[in-house]
């Protein structure tokens, strides 16, 4: 019942310890770690670009349209012309919600590639 | 003195009391270097995205814009819409990774990225030059602003709000300016939108007029002049856009977050905390163009936030608001350049003072280095007449976005950039964008296309720049720092992870 233990020492696998081995696959440049590193820069890059281009596609092309078609300045929303409104107003909740969208997808990336660190998938760790 | 100057110095006597009182309650949290530099790393995404939005908010947001907005029209909403815009890029391309590079300057990254001391020295020099190109309109804003308050000569409000920032800055370093900043982002916010609140009141009361019909393209969102203003207003956009992530007082903001998801969430409120301002100015601007005539016919349009509410209400209520105004344009010359200041220092400390200086004295060549940084560019205003302050911002940016933009996004997305092409890559933009931008305020402004290219370098000094970069690293591939890697995957991979 009472068992003597004999107590040497603080417990080597501090979590920070644990956690740093995790990543041994990505530093020591095995085929393995490159795949997940590559698989994570591949896919914030591409949530970086998605966004950008985005971003090209709405505010971006508004110099261009109303170079081509100067009219459309004359339209009234609410009594207010129709650039002041898109650029003195919408653009500022517009910008916030991409922001908030990339955010989530952000973490989410980084949450799928701790988990493929922590948790190999069988047939990989080969 | 006259009774009209009393609400603007009350109000500046006011803000400068108050900087001086937060500063100094800030002081009992700041004891190492690292409060100094970047205040230990601790301070929280709320707090720390009102001290960036006060940081940022410049004489050119507070004064700047609004006036822009009077007399160019639409095509200046393109100012507002960058500074903020520019903060989505950031946050895409550089703000966790930037933050997980453990880095307390740009210099600093670029020596641990590319293992270069001469890439480091490249940087700090740069890091100096878009500081001060950037406070020599603060300094000149803050006469004009002086003088216009209270009849102060120009000199005057120069030597003052670069007294104040200095008593700040050496006296708290960055942990007691965090509380600084964030306190006059509140304060500018309150001092642009209260008063556009009541003049608004007062033009629907007045039977909301509208200004004189004029047909003169003011709605219009892009520069006249055919091609030229179409390049005009997309290299404008380019320099904004790219040029915030490398703006030196953005930058050593996020080095002062806790871990690379506190970047992230300190950028998405920056993002709020600017749209809630920048939907001020163009209403000022909107009112300028029914009351504000006198100040286009003059040529003062930049002081048109300042007299406006003069112009629409007498007595009392018109000197409350000018006081408020004046506080918040003070506010913004006293926190921009409290950031500046900042980071040169942090720069110069490292890099030049800290020689000096023996090595257990970090505090004392920081103090040592907030004087130079300061003095510099005060003695360059005071010299330099009439820059102009957007116009000086502006190529800022256009700096930034022909260097550190580069160097920043292929430092942290591409392992096969050098520190050969790294450096010919800031040197083509260094010299491409920084030609231009000493071309254009020594006076030499070409018509058409020529004088395009050089007012608006950024679209084509941008792009230079990183092709520079990456086909100068791809012909030294074997100069490719053997720690890229292991670099790259610290930029990229949660903490939680461990290093």
């Amino acid at each position: 019942m009472n068992e003597r233990v004999r107590v040497t020492g603080p417990p080597r696998h501090t979590p920070a310890g644990r956690a740093a081995s995790r990543l041994g696959d990505v530093h020591e440049q095995t085929a393995l770690g490159d795949v997940y590193l590559r698989s994570l820069l591949r896919a914030q890059i591409g949530l970086a670009a998605r966004l950008l281009a985005l971003l090209a596609v709405t505010l971006g092309v508004l110099p261009l349209a109303f170079h081509l078609a100067p009219s459309l300045a004359d339209i009234r929303l609410l009594g207010i012309p129709l650039p002041w409104l898109l650029l003195g107003v919408l653009v500022h909740p517009f910008l916030l919600l991409l922001a908030w969208r990339y955010l989530r997808s952000a973490e989410r990336n980084e949450r799928v590639f701790a988990d493929l660190v922590a948790d190999p998938p069988d047939e990989d760790a080969t | 003195m006259e009774r009209a100057d009393v609400p603007g110095l009350v109000a500046v006597v006011l803000v400068t009391l108050a900087t001086l009182a937060i500063g100094t309650w800030g002081l009992r949290f700041s004891r190492t270097t690292s409060d100094f530099f970047v205040a230990s790393r601790s301070v929280r995404p709320a707090l720390n995205a009102s001290a960036i939005g006060g940081e940022y908010l410049s004489a050119a947001s507070f004064l700047g814009i609004a006036g822009l907005l009077l007399v160019g029209g639409a095509d200046m909403l393109w100012y507002p819409v960058g500074w903020t815009a520019g903060y989505v890029v950031l946050l895409v391309l550089v703000a966790a990774p930037l933050r997980r590079s453990g880095a307390y300057t740009l210099p600093d990254f670029a020596e641990a990225r590319l293992g270069s001391r001469t890439a480091r020295a490249a940087c700090s020099l740069l890091v100096v030059g878009i500081g001060w190109l950037y406070m020599i309109p603060q300094f000149e804003g803050a006469g004009i602003t002086l003088r216009s308050a209270i009849g102060a000569p120009e000199w005057a409000g120069s030597l003052v709000v670069a007294a104040i920032v200095l008593a700040n800055v050496t006296s708290g370093g960055m942990r007691s300016v965090t509380f600084v900043q964030a306190f006059q982002y509140w304060l500018k916010l309150t001092a642009l939108l209260v008063p556009a609140a009541v003049l608004v009141a007062v033009w629907w009361g007045d039977g909301r007029p509208g200004g004189p019909a004029r047909d003169d393209g003011w709605s219009l969102p892009v520069a006249g002049d055919g091609g030229v203003g179409l390049y005009t207003t997309y290299s404008l956009i380019a320099a904004l856009f790219l040029g915030t992530m490398g703006l030196p007082h953005v930058v050593v903001r996020f080095y002062t977050n806790p871990d690379g998801s506190a970047a992230r969430r300190t950028t998405v409120t920056v993002l709020a905390l600017l749209g809630l301002f920048y939907l001020w100015p163009p209403v000022y601007a909107a009112l300028g163009r029914v009351y504000g005539d006198r100040l286009v016919a003059e040529g003062r349009s930049d002081v048109l936030v300042l007299e406006l509410p003069r112009a629409m209400l007498d007595g009392v209520g018109g000197d409350l608001l000018t006081g408020l105004v004046t506080a918040g344009a003070f506010a913004a010359f006293l926190s921009t350049s409290s950031g500046l200041a900042i980071a040169v220092s942090g720069v110069l400390t490292q890099d030049l003072t800290s020689r000096l200086v023996s090595e257990h004295r970090g505090v004392t060549a920081f103090r040592l280095a907030a004087m130079v940084a300061v003095v510099v560019p005060v003695i360059a205003a005071l010299l330099v007449r009439n820059v102009g302050v957007a116009q000086s911002v502006g190529l800022a940016f256009a700096v930034a976005a022909s260097t550190f933009c580069p160097l920043l996004v292929l430092g942290i997305w591409w392992r096969r950039l050098t520190d050969v092409g790294a450096l010919a890559g800031l040197a083509a933009g260094g010299l491409g964008a920084g030609g231009a931008a000493i071309a254009t305020l020594a006076g030499y402004s070409p018509g058409g296309w020529a004088g395009a290219l050089l007012t608006q370098p950024a679209a084509w000094s941008a792009p230079v720049a990183a092709l520079v970069m990456v086909g100068v690293s791809v012909a030294t591939a074997d100069r490719e720092p053997a720690h890229a890697r292991r670099f790259l995957v610290r930029l990229h991979t949660p903490e939680s992870l461990g290093r």
